[in-house]
């Protein structure tokens, strides 16, 4: 964080993310800079996804915010480096997992996206005895799970 | 930027994103209509990826091109002959086989496209983009290379339907590979990769995957082609009444 812009941050750090309300943009690792010029503040956001529908809805929260407490601010999208599952912070994975979304697993290392880990815990009762049901889940950021021993369908965060 | 240079990046920033919106919009149509409720969430959802992925290069394009003044022109108010879409991607939806078949062979494409822009690129933004495209056309890749093997690998009927997709479909394969002087400009200039240097791996993959359901690889010739001219098929004209709609009736409405 570049000098001058503790204010800016002061009030960036609490915002939430539209799709998942319990997770601030900063557990999620997706405001990445703020930086200032002469007349603004120029933040930079990683989108989880490039198509992802609430992008706009958070560059809307985060002007509209800074333009309460007197900043006027630029948002910029970068896509380099590609946003990572691995960003999110270790008090983001625990209130997934306390919302019923299992967390992604860290990443291995030069791979697409593929987990250091196979087994995906159940949120709601912990066993390990899950499967995938589909690659895909409510949102393009999280795939779908069922536990096999509690019989609960629960959403998976994909690991990238 | 020099103006011969801007034009062949516009052009070139067009074809990708056309190919990905008309894909995108077909792959939207199944929507409501998907076999069960998890397709009915990753078709869709991939749709997103695709539209997202055309929204982001059309603002390029833009920036570019100042004719243009933002993304929706771009997507929505030109006419037939001004997309540089594949013929491939307008064709329509057919069966869910035919639907995920073709969704393969563009992703696969896509992902090996994407890895080369990634190292080759002189065109910072899209090189930055290409980073983040490469693991979501993957990601799809993946997808559809489960459904193909299991469909092919399923039943004699879901086999015989998955065959009759790759005979569907095998026409439009050469125009996907094919060099043509502006793909060999692009290359010269060290902006995109041609064609037909994505095609060794793009084989070995699809053929792999092909024979694990028990599917013939398709004779990859060209036959039909005039997307990237600007010629395209009946199916694009009755795809475009429906995704111009709204912003023919009502224009410039926004969100």
């Amino acid at each position: 964080m570049e000098k001058g812009t503790e204010k800016a941050w002061d009030v960036l750090k609490d915002l939430t993310d539209p799709e998942l309300p319990f997770l601030t943009l900063d557990d999620l690792g997706v405001i990445r800079e703020i930086k200032r010029n002469d007349k603004n503040h120029v933040v930079t956001i990683a989108p989880t996804y490039i198509g992802c529908p609430a992008i706009s809805v958070i560059e809307e929260k985060i002007a509209s915010e800074l333009k309460k407490i007197g900043i006027s601010a630029i948002i910029e999208k970068s896509f380099s480096p590609p946003w990572s599952s691995d960003w999110i912070s270790e008090n983001g994975r625990k209130k997934m997992e306390k919302f019923g979304i299992s967390p992604p697993h860290p990443r291995k290392a030069d791979t697409v996206g593929e987990p250091l880990l196979k087994d995906v815990k159940c949120p709601q009762c912990t066993s390990y005895r899950t499967e995938k049901v589909s690659e895909f889940g409510s949102t393009a950021c999280k795939s779908l799970y069922r536990c096999l021993d509690c019989k609960e369908p629960f959403d998976h965060f994909k690991c990238v | 930027m020099k103006s011969n240079m801007a034009d062949m990046v516009f052009e070139g920033l067009l074809r990708i994103a056309d190919d990905n919106l008309i894909l995108g919009h077909r792959t939207s149509e199944w929507c409501g209509h998907a076999p069960t409720l998890e397709e009915d969430l990753a078709l869709p959802n991939i749709a997103l990826d695709l539209i997202g992925h055309a929204q982001t290069l059309y603002c390029l394009a833009c920036e570019i091109n100042s004719r243009y003044k933002n993304e929706d022109q771009l997507a929505f108010l030109r006419l037939e002959h001004e997309y540089k879409n594949l013929l491939l991607v307008e064709q329509e939806n057919g069966d869910f086989g035919n639907t995920v078949l073709r969704l393969f062979y563009f992703s696969t494409f896509m992902k090996y496209f994407w890895e080369k822009v990634k190292i080759e690129c002189c065109y910072t933004k899209l090189k930055e983009f290409s980073e983040k495209a490469f693991l979501e056309t993957s990601y799809h890749s993946k997808y559809a290379s489960q459904w193909v093997v299991t469909l092919g690998d399923g039943t004699d009927e879901s086999n015989l339907k998955m065959s009759n997709a790759i005979a569907n479909l095998e026409p439009f394969l050469g125009e996907l590979f094919n060099n043509d002087d502006f793909t060999e400009m692009c290359s010269q200039n060290d902006f995109l990769p041609e064609p037909t240097s994505i095609f060794d791996s793009w084989k070995n993959e699809v053929k792999g995957i092909l024979q694990k359901g028990n599917l013939n690889f398709p004779d990859i010739i060209l036959k039909k082609r005039g997307g990237r001219k600007g010629e395209h098929s009946e199916a694009f004209g009755y795809l475009l009444s429906d995704l111009q709609y709204m912003q023919r009736a009502y224009p410039n409405s926004s969100w």
